[in-house]
């Protein structure tokens, strides 16, 4: 690879035996990043929405929502601030599952995930079916903490971290693709570790992608 | 060009803030005025195309235009930061693409509120951007910086911080020693607490300060933990976690 930059005696010191997205390094550490305090939610006022463009909205209480089929799903997680964290275990509901519940209007293209605090994070709806996508309640045999977005997030792992939503209170469906919190300050609307869609200059124009 | 692209900066000052934090001058062919929070992405290449990225917030005002100062704490074994320390010198050339990231910023308006700084160890970098923008203004937005460091050779910019503090009544530098004070030290000397934090927002009267706290995650953690506990409401707390969760 001729006349490409590199740094003089610039040697890798981090190993992984698994397949890395450009630009990342694997850590074994669960790093918690977040923009504010850490939210606190009690089980007896969570709740978890479907809302936006749909016949009808529907909501599940804490209890409800256990009801739902759980499953077990084992992602790798590509956080934009550069680790990768492979071979996670959670157990949650599929948004396939979530999805069997309400009637989407066939607008609806995108999806915006909210979140107490105010977070929001946007999504193609077609990256949350198919089995890429869950709502967690546990990590690693237990309730999945606080600090990491407990009660419960939204885990999408092939798109970068950013995008599984902490403290997830629900799914809003919407036609057009409206940026979220990060994506509003400059990070990418799609996020694809792999293309290394880190920030909004890096997202290809909105017709390759389709 | 666009504003992120990565471009090649230039290696032309390095000085040493203590003994295992280095800042870097890098002078950059593109030039993009920051804002005092942001960081940029620096890049390194091995010969055989691998590479390894990381994030370093800017410790330069936005008033320092066409070149970036970064302040980089140098970790034993880290892949970046160790070769930062080791195999980078004067003249030498640095990939980096930024400014980036619009949320822990401090803009600097004239009626901005009160500015509580609370920073564990390199946390302290895009703190120190904000106070040399303000300082660079001539703001005179009544801020504090609370600092938390292991002991007195940890003190990042410690020289410049205690010349601010001597020249500017309306800053107040409270450093805090988590692991050895100074002999006579008054100050703190515990890791940091709810009953801390409650007493350094009460420092500014019934104005509530808008908070940047930044540091390792368990620092941040406490720190905004603290806060919460001490009756500021979140949203006027900003938090930037780095390293790893055991801090
Ligand atoms: C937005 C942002 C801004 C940042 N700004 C700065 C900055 O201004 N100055 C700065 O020095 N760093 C900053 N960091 C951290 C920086 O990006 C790197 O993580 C750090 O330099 C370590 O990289 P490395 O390649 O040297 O070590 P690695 O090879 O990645 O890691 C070596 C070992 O050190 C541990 N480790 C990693 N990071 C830290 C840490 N920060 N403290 C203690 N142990 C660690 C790892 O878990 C690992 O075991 C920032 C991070 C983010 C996300």
């Amino acid at each position: 690879m001729a006349g490409f930059f590199t740094n003089k005696g610039f040697q890798p010191k981090r190993q992984s035996s698994h397949p890395l997205p450009p630009g990342q390094y694997e850590t074994t550490d669960f790093p918690v990043l977040t923009a504010g305090p850490t939210p606190r939610i009690t089980l007896s006022q969570w709740e978890f929405r479907l809302e936006g463009l749909v016949a009808e909205p529907v909501k599940w209480s804490w209890a409800e929502f256990n009801q739902l089929p759980m499953q077990d799903f084992n992602p790798d997680i590509h956080c934009v601030t550069k680790w990768s964290k492979f071979d996670t275990h959670w157990r949650g509901v599929s948004v396939d599952t979530l999805l069997e519940h309400v009637r989407l209007k066939p607008e609806a293209q995108f999806v915006t995930e909210f979140s107490y605090g105010g977070y929001t994070t946007n999504v193609p709806l077609a990256d949350l079916r198919g089995g890429r996508a869950f709502v967690g309640v546990q990590f690693e045999g237990q309730p999945l903490a606080a600090e990491h977005g407990g009660p419960a997030r939204l885990v999408v792992p092939h798109l970068y971290f950013w995008k599984s939503a902490k403290w997830v209170q629900g799914l809003r469906f919407t036609a057009a693709d409206e940026p979220g919190f990060w994506e509003r300050g400059g990070y990418s609307m799609y996020g694809d570790p792999w293309k290394e869609q880190r920030y909004r200059d890096d997202d290809e124009p909105a017709a390759s992608r389709l | 060009m666009s504003r992120i692209t990565w471009q090649q900066a230039t290696v032309t000052g390095i000085k040493a803030e203590t003994s295992h934090v280095k800042t870097f001058t890098l002078r950059l062919p593109q030039f993009t005025p920051h804002l005092a929070g942001q960081h940029y992405d620096l890049r390194l290449t091995a010969e055989d195309g691998y590479q390894a990225e990381r994030s370093y917030s800017i410790a330069s005002p936005p008033e320092q235009t066409g070149e970036i100062e970064l302040t980089v704490e140098i970790i034993t074994d880290g892949e970046v930061s160790g070769y930062l320390n080791e195999g980078v010198g004067i003249g030498d050339q640095l990939e980096v693409r930024g400014p980036i990231g619009g949320y822990f910023v401090w803009a600097g308006a004239a009626n901005a509120p009160p500015l509580l700084l609370v920073g564990g160890g390199s946390g302290v970098v895009p703190l120190m951007a904000m106070l040399r923008h303000r300082r660079g203004v001539g703001l005179r937005t009544p801020a504090a910086l609370l600092f938390s460091v292991r002991t007195a050779e940890d003190v990042i910019y410690r020289a410049e911080l205690e010349a601010l503090a001597r020249a500017d009544s309306t800053f107040t530098l409270l450093l805090d020693y988590t692991r050895q004070a100074p002999p006579g030290w008054a100050g703190y000397q515990r890791r940091l607490d709810a009953p801390m934090l409650a007493e350094v927002v009460a420092h500014f009267g019934p104005a509530q300060p808008q908070v940047f706290a930044c540091g390792p995650t368990g620092f941040v953690e406490a720190a905004a933990n603290g806060l919460l506990a001490a009756g500021l409401p979140p949203e006027l707390i900003l938090t930037e976690r780095f390293g790893p969760t055991t801090g």
